[in-house]
Formats: structure tokens, C-alpha cells, sequence
């Protein structure tokens, strides 16, 4: 006996003229979890989420929330709250009437309201600034009071549109971790769609990568960066150096590829490649060891020449120029001190495990 | 002691045409129609300060039933205008796209490339008895005899709200094109029916453009001279006619500047009680 999961899509579909935006989707969300759904935009994750609040209705398929389908049902009788991209608060009204907006509605007397609003906010961590003008509010503060608007109504699922696009960089860090905190301390089911592969990835529980109004591939963060099941995912969910080649031997799990340049590569895949199937190679730049002098042994292993060094802090990487072929790849750069003096031009030896990479069909 | 200089002297420069227009064409006349209108001509060139030609509205029911008539009227001018404008505005400014959207706002704009006077005209022409529809509804068999549409207050009324559409089109658009869609959409997610929608966020959001609509809307009717002398005929007892009347017919200045002194406070009395009840601002209204 599973649990009715508070969000289930069967098979939906939408068209815009010829333009199908949502293709065949099903998927379901368990109570109380953080799902997100992350894919490049016009990927149709807009028109999904505005069907689920209710704005559209899914040309075909079935949405069930909390086991109850929804087909019909206006979005002001939906058991769903959306926080929007550009949060939409009202100007006109201050923080408290702001956010006993969706209760005054209800009909909840104004006692209680009273009530709720200074426990919602005590909740989100400002307590006592009903009286506050909207404008007065930061960046941050808004997007809490934003989601407090629509906590306070106790929803089954709350949607967030992309409501950290308009943050600045280390406000959206933060923002970050404080969404994760609140989700789990209101214990209320999220839907959030992001272009942000770093938002879905720190906040979620499960995150689904959509591309062309389809799933690539559902599953948790982990999954999507260490086994991604198509090119797409491996290419959008963190970095990859992608090689072409060909497969010349071809084993259970493993294959042999010669890349364009001539290099050959042991690598991993998920699917059976036949022996000449051309395929894309993905590679992580930090799943790459750098080593200078030791002749340490690597299944695969190159010689590379540092074209440039990239240098951001942590996440500094160098970009290596084989020595025999013009294949360039992106390596990380780890901040340990062996590789601090590391200097443009230099011959250094690149080396990773055949688990570390994956071949895909080429598209 | 002023000091000239830089962007100081450019903002003076830019001002002075404005106030001297102010001053000449506005505060001179109201200063000179107040003192004109606070006197009484005893003889040939002799004048004594006096309160007569107000005591002659307060005592004649014939002025001040004008003078409220007036006021009455255009009000309801002013919200028939509001009402019919606002479906308008928002159809404009939220669901017509590009070219629809220009050719719209231009359907409006056009009327005001003929004079005022041409397009009074243009109602008598429709409204007459030997007119357009009078004709049509004869032909039609609607009718027996001609029909009379002219000289009555619904014509009036008519004639005054198409005069002044525009006027109140304008700042709804342009406050309701700078509402956030989503505000809509987050009321309605939040719960709010289409009413509820209406009445708690977008005519607060739009009520600055709604006051400076009405402001200019209202103004401009109760100033109006040729709408109501044309559509309305003698009957229409409008207040500008009086003025009219006492300043070209009778030659008695100093009631025609009491009636002009008279309007101009009834005027702003009314806008004051007006933004009063709105809780709105004066300068939040002309911001818009």
C-alpha cells in the first residue's frame, strides 16, 4: 500500500496551434518532498506549471491532486498556491494584508487572521512587519513574504515559478538554503521550475530534466549527475567535455571508442552500442586527475598542454590541449597546493576511470 | 538671492513660459473676474464694492437650480464616462496586441481631428427630426412620423460622454499597461473570484489613472459651452450658457464674473470632496 502522492500527471499534453509545449508527460510527487523541474527555457516547463495551477488545462491527460483529479476546477478553487517569477505582490496593501490576502477570501474573521498572519511571519523569520509597505522590503524579504502569502493558506502544493531569476548572485546562494529550511519546516510538497541546474540540484528531493515539452529523465541529483540516461542530461546537468567517436569494441557495459582525433577511450554506457555506432563521449571536468611526473596507471590516459587557466576560486579550471590531436577538454582545477604553481603551456598528464565517463548514441 | 547658474538657470528658463501663462492667462483673469464680480456700477464709470450679484443667485431659484443641474449632470457624465471607459482601457492596455492595439487607441484619438463644433454637428445630423435615424426608422416602417431625438437630456448626456472619452481612456491605459499581469493571476490563485479580482486589486492599482480621468473628464464637462447650447437647445440649463447669457446678452459683467467666480469654486469644491471620498491624493493623481 503506497501513499497517494499529492501530485500525479497522467499523460498530459499541450498544444499551442501547431506547436505541441508539452509532450506526454506523466510523473508523480510524494508528500511533503521538494521536486524540481529543470530544463533550458522554452522547454514548455511554464505551460506545465500554469496547467497545474489551473491557468490552462492540459489538452490531454489527467492531473490528480492529492488523488483528486482537477480537470475544471479554476485556480482560485485549486488546492494550489504559486508563487510567481516577479512575486506579485500587491503594491497597494501592506506586508499583513499582503499576506492574509487568500484568508480574507476564506472568510476567516479578522481575529484570526491577525493570528496566522503573525505566525506565518514569526515562521518565515520576520516576525512583526504586517505594517511594513511592500516596497520597503529587500530582495529576500519579499520573496519570504511571497511564500508566506500562499503557506498561510495551508495548500496541498505550493509552485514556484523561477522566483529567484530576479536575485542578485549571493542573495540566490542564500535564498537557496532558506527555501530548502522553509520547505522542510512547513513540510509542504514544492514544485519548482528553474533554468538553474544549481538551484534544482542543492534544493530537491527529485529533480525532473525537461527538454522539447518531454521528460529526458526523473530521479535525484545524484542520479541525474552520475548516471544520466540521455545525452540532454548529461550535457545540461553540470559540466561535460563531449567527444565524438566511434565505438570499435563493444562490451557488456563497456565500450572501446576511438574519438574523431584518433584517441582511443574505455568507457561506460547504459544502453547496448553496436561495434562503428557513432557516439558522443561525455566526460566531467572534475572527474579528470592531473598528474606532472608519476607514471601512474589510468584506463585512460592523455598528454595535454595548459592552454589557459581559468581561474574563479573554487571552481577554477584549466583548459588542456592534447598533445597529439587538437582535442581541447576542460579540467577542474583542484585547489589542493601540488597544483598551484601550475603555468600556461605546461605539459601535464591527464588521466580518469572508463566509470568516470559515458558514451551515448550520437543524436 | 538667486543664483544663476548651470542647471539652475536652465530649469528657470524652462519654467518661465509655463508661469507666465500661469499668471497671465489663469490667476490675472480669475483675480480680475473676482474684483469685477465683488462690485456694483452705480453710474456712468462709478463702481462701489458690493455683494448684490451674489445675493441675485442665492435669491433667484432659477440660477441655482442651473448651477446644480450643472454639477449633477456632469458628474453622472463623469462616471458613465468611467464606466464606459474602463472595459475600454483594459482591452487596450491587457488583451489587444500591436497593430490592433495602435488601431484602437487611433479609433479613439480620431474623432478629436475635427473641431468640436463638427462634431456636435455631426450628432444633429443623426439626431434631428429630418435626420439620419429619424429618416431610417420612417423608411423602415418604425415609425410613423418624424422623430425628434434632439433637445433632451439623454442626448445631452450623449453627447458629453463621447466629447469626453478620451480623456479618461488615456490614463487608464496608461496605468493599467504598467499593472504586472501576475497580480491578476496571484488574486485569482489566491482564491479571489472575477469580482473579487476586480475590486481588490486592479481598481486599487488603476485608481490613480481613474481619479485623474475623472478630474479632467469632470472639468471639462462642466465647462462645456457647445455641447449642451447644441444637443440640449434653450431647455439645456447649463451654467456656462448663463455665464454666456449675462456676459454677450444682457452686457452685465459683474454678474457674469460672480457665475465664473461661482463655477470655479463649485468646481474645486467638488474635486476636493471627490479625492476626499477616494482617499486618494491630488498629487498622486496628476503623477499618474
Amino acid at each position: 500500500m503506497s501513499v497517494t502522492p499529492d501530485l500525479e500527471c497522467r499523460g498530459i499534453s499541450k498544444f499551442y496551434g501547431d506547436f505541441q509545449a508539452v509532450n506526454d508527460i506523466s510523473f508523480s510527487v510524494p508528500p511533503g518532498s521538494f521536486f524540481s523541474i529543470l530544463g533550458p527555457s522554452g522547454c514548455g516547463k511554464t505551460s506545465l506549471l500554469r496547467m497545474l495551477a489551473g491557468f490552462s488545462e492540459p489538452d490531454t491527460g489527467e492531473i490528480l491532486i492529492k488523488g483528486n483529479p482537477v480537470a475544471g476546477i479554476p485556480p482560485n478553487k485549486r488546492p494550489v498556491n504559486m508563487v510567481f517569477q516577479h512575486l506579485a505582490l500587491f503594491p497597494m496593501m501592506n506586508v499583513g494584508d499582503n499576506i492574509a490576502y487568500g484568508l480574507k477570501r476564506r472568510k476567516v474573521s479578522p481575529q484570526e487572521q491577525r493570528r496566522r498572519v503573525a505566525d506565518v511571519l514569526e515562521r518565515i523569520g520576520l516576525p512583526g512587519i504586517e505594517k511594513k509597505s511592500v516596497d520597503q522590503l529587500s530582495g529576500g524579504q519579499k520573496q519570504r513574504v511571497a511564500i508566506a502569502r500562499c503557506l498561510i493558506l495551508e495548500p496541498a502544493l505550493l509552485l514556484l515559478d523561477e522566483p529567484l531569476g530576479a536575485l542578485d548572485l549571493k542573495l540566490r546562494e542564500q535564498m537557496k538554503i532558506e527555501l530548502k529550511t522553509l520547505q522542510q519546516t512547513f513540510g509542504t510538497t514544492f514544485v519548482y521550475i528553474t533554468h538553474d541546474q544549481s538551484e534544482a540540484m542543492v534544493m530537491s528531493d527529485q529533480v525532473a530534466v525537461m527538454n522539447h515539452g518531454r521528460f529526458e529523465q526523473v530521479g535525484s541529483p545524484q542520479t541525474l549527475y552520475y548516471k544520466p540516461e540521455t545525452p540532454f542530461v548529461a550535457g545540461f546537468v553540470g559540466n561535460n567535455n563531449r567527444l565524438r567517436g566511434q565505438v570499435i569494441e563493444a562490451g557488456n557495459g563497456s565500450v572501446k571508442v576511438s574519438t574523431e582525433s584518433g584517441q582511443i577511450f574505455h568507457t561506460t554506457s547504459t544502453t547496448h552500442l553496436q561495434q562503428d555506432t557513432p557516439v558522443d563521449l561525455f566526460l566531467r571536468p572534475e572527474a579528470i586527475r592531473i598528474d606532472r611526473e608519476s607514471d601512474s596507471l589510468w584506463q585512460n590516459c592523455i598528454k595535454g598542454r595548459i592552454d589557459n587557466i581559468l581561474f574563479d576560486g573554487g571552481n577554477s579550471q584549466l583548459l588542456v590541449r592534447d598533445t597529439a590531436s587538437p582535442t581541447q577538454l576542460t579540467v577542474a582545477l583542484p585547489q589542493t597546493d601540488e597544483y598551484q604553481n601550475l603555468r600556461q603551456g605546461e605539459i601535464i598528464k591527464l588521466g580518469w576511470n572508463s566509470k568516470q565517463s559515458i558514451a551515448f548514441r550520437a543524436g | 538671492m538667486l543664483r544663476f547658474s548651470g542647471k539652475n538657470l536652465s530649469f528657470y528658463l524652462l519654467l518661465t513660459p509655463l508661469l507666465l501663462t500661469l499668471v497671465l492667462l489663469v490667476i490675472l483673469p480669475q483675480l480680475d473676474m473676482l474684483i469685477v464680480s465683488l462690485r456694483e456700477r452705480i453710474s456712468y464709470g462709478e463702481y462701489t464694492f458690493s455683494l448684490l450679484h451674489y445675493q441675485e443667485f442665492v435669491n433667484e431659484p432659477f440660477y441655482w437650480n442651473t448651477f446644480l443641474r450643472t454639477a449633477v449632470m456632469s458628474i453622472m457624465a463623469t462616471l458613465i464616462t468611467l464606466l464606459l471607459a474602463f472595459p475600454i482601457a483594459w482591452y487596450i492596455a491587457k488583451i489587444a496586441q500591436g497593430r490592433n492595439k495602435s488601431l484602437i487607441f487611433l479609433a479613439c484619438l480620431i474623432p478629436f481631428w475635427v473641431s468640436e463644433l463638427v462634431r456636435t454637428y455631426g450628432w444633429m445630423i443623426l439626431l434631428r427630426e429630418s435626420g439620419v435615424i429619424s429618416v431610417f426608422l420612417q423608411w423602415s416602417g418604425l415609425a410613423s412620423g418624424p422623430v425628434e431625438m434632439l433637445y433632451n437630456d439623454i442626448t445631452v448626456m450623449t453627447g458629453l460622454v463621447y466629447a469626453s472619452m478620451l480623456f479618461m481612456v488615456v490614463p487608464l491605459v496608461s496605468t493599467l499597461e504598467g499593472m504586472d499581469d501576475s497580480l491578476v493571476e496571484a488574486a485569482y490563485d489566491l482564491g479571489a473570484s472575477t469580482f473579487t479580482v476586480i475590486r481588490t486589486v486592479i481598481l486599487p492599482y488603476a485608481m490613480p489613472g481613474v481619479i485623474s480621468g475623472c478630474i479632467v473628464v469632470f472639468m471639462l464637462t462642466l465647462g462645456n459651452y457647445l455641447t449642451p447650447t447644441l444637443l440640449g437647445g434653450k431647455d439645456s440649463l447649463w451654467f456656462t450658457e448663463q455665464i454666456f447669457t449675462q456676459f454677450i446678452t444682457r452686457f452685465n459683467w459683474e454678474q457674469g464674473a460672480a457665475f465664473g467666480v461661482l463655477l470655479l469654486s463649485l468646481s474645486s469644491l467638488i474635486v476636493w470632496l471627490g479625492l476626499k471620498l477616494s482617499g486618494q491624493s491630488f498629487k498622486k493623481a496628476v503623477a499618474s
